[in-house]
């Protein structure tokens, strides 16, 4: 369990404790934690002077914000308009299928992987897009997204 | 430190004078696209080869010495993202297209040491070969003047955008117009809202100057968040002062002092972009304290969202800026009385308040002289789907669809047939082939008649084998999704109407599907809370209303006539082609499959689950969809 603050302390510091930096303050937690733990929840509901139940309700209605813990690399397959006519669901069956893992399971058990759908990159002339960790990668087939997965894995061996 | 209006004009000539020195400027496009395609590694490159061959190379604009030389710059989305990355040369206007790594050297060598074009990377179709940018049919038929400078400056910078003229409408407001008289330039331009509903831009403005409350915000929607839109993220990455232009004006025309842009959290590179060019504007002094020693000041601030649809509706937008759940509140109070933190705001999109410069600096009259005479001025659409130039193009207003998607677009990949455009995301409709559509006018009004809308401009393009039921049903389930669930209709209604949709193409839906559909589709449009809602039904709406047959097909005869309803496919094993392998029989995971070996094979389609396996592993093709 994480004891240490100072980067909760750093990023309150930062932005200032009023209400209204609450989901600029929960974007920085998660970008040191890669989640929402809730012991930092805790501690930063203390601070701000806001009630856990406030944070939670702010941290569970955005989309971008997990209180499970994620993969190191967050795979995004685009489900857009344009990638979907473009035929992005074989990209995404075939990545859970390679990592095993489904819409309610995201996440690897080795906590390497976990693969996402997004509505729209904004990349759309390049359809069908994924993401790993924030890098685009431009006209998938369900092939190249193996290919990519095969090589991450082998990089991280 | 600009502290004078003569400041800022010296520095523009300053500046200009530099962006005209070097004998060749080489722009590498840099936007999303590009950038996925491996621009960045180009850009490096050619100044790594520049400079092995000693030529001269400058990436910044050298203000203070003469500067013949090459310079190389990161421009912003040129819009052709198709055959990115794309490499300009000026000032002979040449384009390259799809360049790799490997033809750097080449492009060194031919074209920046000794001036020649590098042919075989320009643009080819059957009528020949294009030299030029603005020769290609997919820019010719385009007017751009909001994306004009996205291709032509270097995104990062300040120096660039102000040698091209940026910050003189700034100016103008400035030095020589009231707060009235800008709002009413405005106004008269008649510059609509560009986010989707069209609202008169100037109308806004003036209701927020007339409001008794001082205290007053100015706040940006770059909350693209319909599925298949682009065009603001392009703004903002490849223009951000014209954007940064448009807010101050409207700060100096309604006398607000703040203000804030939300953007999409899926815009990284937006972000940084525009955290940049706040900051070498605050440097400048044109935001912060006292811009250009007047008596105006403004501040602006970045926040990120941070993935939900709805916070592009203007009372969600501003609660997410307060740190609250991003919820549409009932209206009235409308954002014009109380908006941002209970305050008088301003609320436009990105492209709205890019439009903003130019009509302050080119005037009224230059503004109206293109587009229709309800909907003045240029739209940006992003054009993708079944298109064969997908990207990102700009034209005047009332441009029809035919123009939009074969000229510019040139038809439909595949040559297959065109069927249907989606227009406006999630809450627009289909224009088809049927309706006689393909010659409507683009523009506000002769969108809504149709009951389509312009939405933030986002055209998907759809094929013969797109199935509209599947359209609908991707529609309902994205906007189901992100339904915040705080009105009734909204929640239970997208549920209910996905659940149905959901039927119908898994082949179990029944005709009074279709007529409950069609009521439940009403019944949340009328009832619902916020924009969202109230246009969450206009796909299914639209499509029942086009391709009723189409729906009739998926639950009287159980069939997908375009072919692409997974669960209504129908495998077949064809006994001419078959060789009696057994592969298929193999790969069938339900054991579907049977017969003798060197003899046709049979599926039974009572077991048959049309997973696909077995024509995957055909050798021969002989198992067919039918």
């Amino acid at each position: 369990m994480e004891t240490n603050f100072s980067h909760v302390d750093a990023v309150l510091e930062q932005y200032g404790n009023e209400q209204r930096n609450l989901i600029t303050v929960l974007q920085q937690v998660q970008a040191e934690y890669r989640y929402l733990p809730r012991d930092v929840l805790e501690y930063v509901a203390d601070k701000m002077g806001v009630s856990i139940a406030k944070i939670y309700s702010v941290a569970t209605f955005y989309e971008n914000f997990s209180l499970d813990p994620k993969g190191k690399y967050v795979i995004k397959i685009c489900d857009g308009t344009a990638c979907h006519v473009r035929k992005s669901v074989p990209i995404l069956q075939k990545v859970r299928e390679t990592l095993g893992v489904s819409e309610h399971k995201p996440t690897t058990d080795d906590m390497l992987f976990t693969v996402e759908t997004v509505s729209c990159l904004g990349a759309c002339g390049l359809a069908p897009v994924m993401t790993i960790n924030d890098a685009v990668h431009p006209a998938m087939t369900p092939q190249k997204a193996g290919e990519l997965i095969e090589e991450i894995r082998k990089g991280e061996q | 430190m600009l502290t004078s209006l003569n400041d800022l004009r010296e520095y523009r000539d300053k500046s200009s004078t530099a962006l005209k020195a070097p004998e060749l400027r080489v722009l590498g496009c840099a936007g999303t696209g590009c950038g996925a395609g491996g621009s960045i590694e180009i850009y490096n490159r050619l100044i790594e080869l520049c400079s092995a061959k000693g030529l001269d190379v400058q990436v910044e604009l050298q203000k203070e010495v003469e500067h013949k030389g090459i310079g190389i710059k990161k421009s912003g989305c040129n819009g052709f993202c198709e055959l990115g990355p794309l490499v300009k040369i000026e000032p002979m206007g040449w384009l390259y297209l799809q360049v790799k790594l490997e033809d750097c050297e080449e492009i060194t060598e031919r074209t920046l040491v000794n001036k020649e074009p590098v042919e075989r990377l320009f643009y080819k179709d059957a009528g020949g070969t294009y030299e030029k940018q603005f020769d290609i049919p997919f820019y010719k038929k385009q007017t751009r003047i909001v994306l004009d400078e996205c291709g032509q400056i270097d995104a990062d910078s300040i120096d660039e955008y102000i040698a091209f003229g940026g910050y003189s409408g700034l100016e103008r407001a400035l030095f020589e117009m009231s707060e009235e008289q800008i709002c009413n330039e405005i106004e008269e331009s008649g510059l609509r809202g560009r986010g989707g509903g069209g609202y008169p831009a100037g109308r806004k403005w003036h209701q927020v100057r007339m409001q008794p409350e001082k205290e007053r915000y100015v706040v940006c929607n770059g909350d693209e968040g319909d599925p298949g839109a682009f065009m603001d993220r392009s703004i903002m990455e490849g223009n951000p002062h014209r954007m940064l232009e448009g807010m101050l004006i409207a700060g100096a025309a309604t006398a607000a002092h703040e203000g804030y842009i939300y953007v999409r959290a899926e815009y990284p590179l937006a972000v940084e972009r525009l955290k940049r060019a706040i900051e070498t504007a605050e440097n400048l002094g044109l935001i912060g304290e006292n811009i250009l020693g007047t008596d105006f000041s403004f501040k602006i601030h970045i926040n990120q969202g941070a993935g939900a649809f709805v916070c592009g509706e203007g009372s969600a937008l501003t609660a997410s800026i307060e740190g609250e759940r991003g919820m549409p509140r009932v209206k009235p109070p409308r954002t014009v009385e109380a908006g941002l933190f209970a305050k008088p705001t301003v609320l436009n999109n990105v492209e709205t308040y890019a439009n903003v410069p130019l009509i302050i600096t080119k005037g009224v009259d230059w503004y109206r002289s293109i587009g229709t005479e309800t909907s003045p001025g240029t739209k940006a659409f992003a054009i993708t789907g079944n298109v064969k130039n997908t990207g990102l193009i700009e034209v005047p207003m009332g441009t029809t669809l035919r123009e939009v998607v074969f000229d510019i677009g040139g038809g439909i990949k595949g040559d297959k047939e065109f069927k249907a455009v989606q227009i406006g995301g999630p809450s627009g409709g289909c224009l088809t082939l049927g309706a006689g559509q393909l010659d409507l006018a683009l523009d506000f009004d002769s969108l809504k008649k149709v009951g389509a809308m312009i939405g933030s401009g986002g055209l998907v393009v759809m094929d013969e084998n797109t199935c509209m039921v599947e359209v609908a049903r991707f529609f309902m389930n994205f906007t189901q999704n992100e339904s915040c669930g705080k009105c009734v209709p909204c929640r239970e209604g997208t549920k209910r109407m996905l659940e149905i949709l959901e039927r119908i193409v898994h082949g179990q839906g029944t005709l009074e599907d279709l007529d409950l559909l069609e009521e439940l589709a009403q019944t949340v449009s009328k009832t619902a809370l916020c924009g969202l809602g109230k246009t969450a039904a206009n796909p299914v709406l639209s499509t029942l209303k086009y391709f009723r047959d189409e729906y009739i097909a998926h639950v009287v005869d159980k069939k997908c006539p375009a072919g692409a309803c997974q669960a209504l496919k129908q495998y077949r094993i064809n006994p001419d082609k078959c060789k009696g392998c057994s592969k298929c029989a193999r790969q069938c995971p339900v054991g579907a499959i049977s017969g003798e070996i060197k003899s046709p094979f049979n599926i039974d389609s009572e077991k048959c689950i049309k997973c696909g396996a077995c024509a995957e592993a055909c050798p021969f093709g002989a198992v067919e969809e039918v």
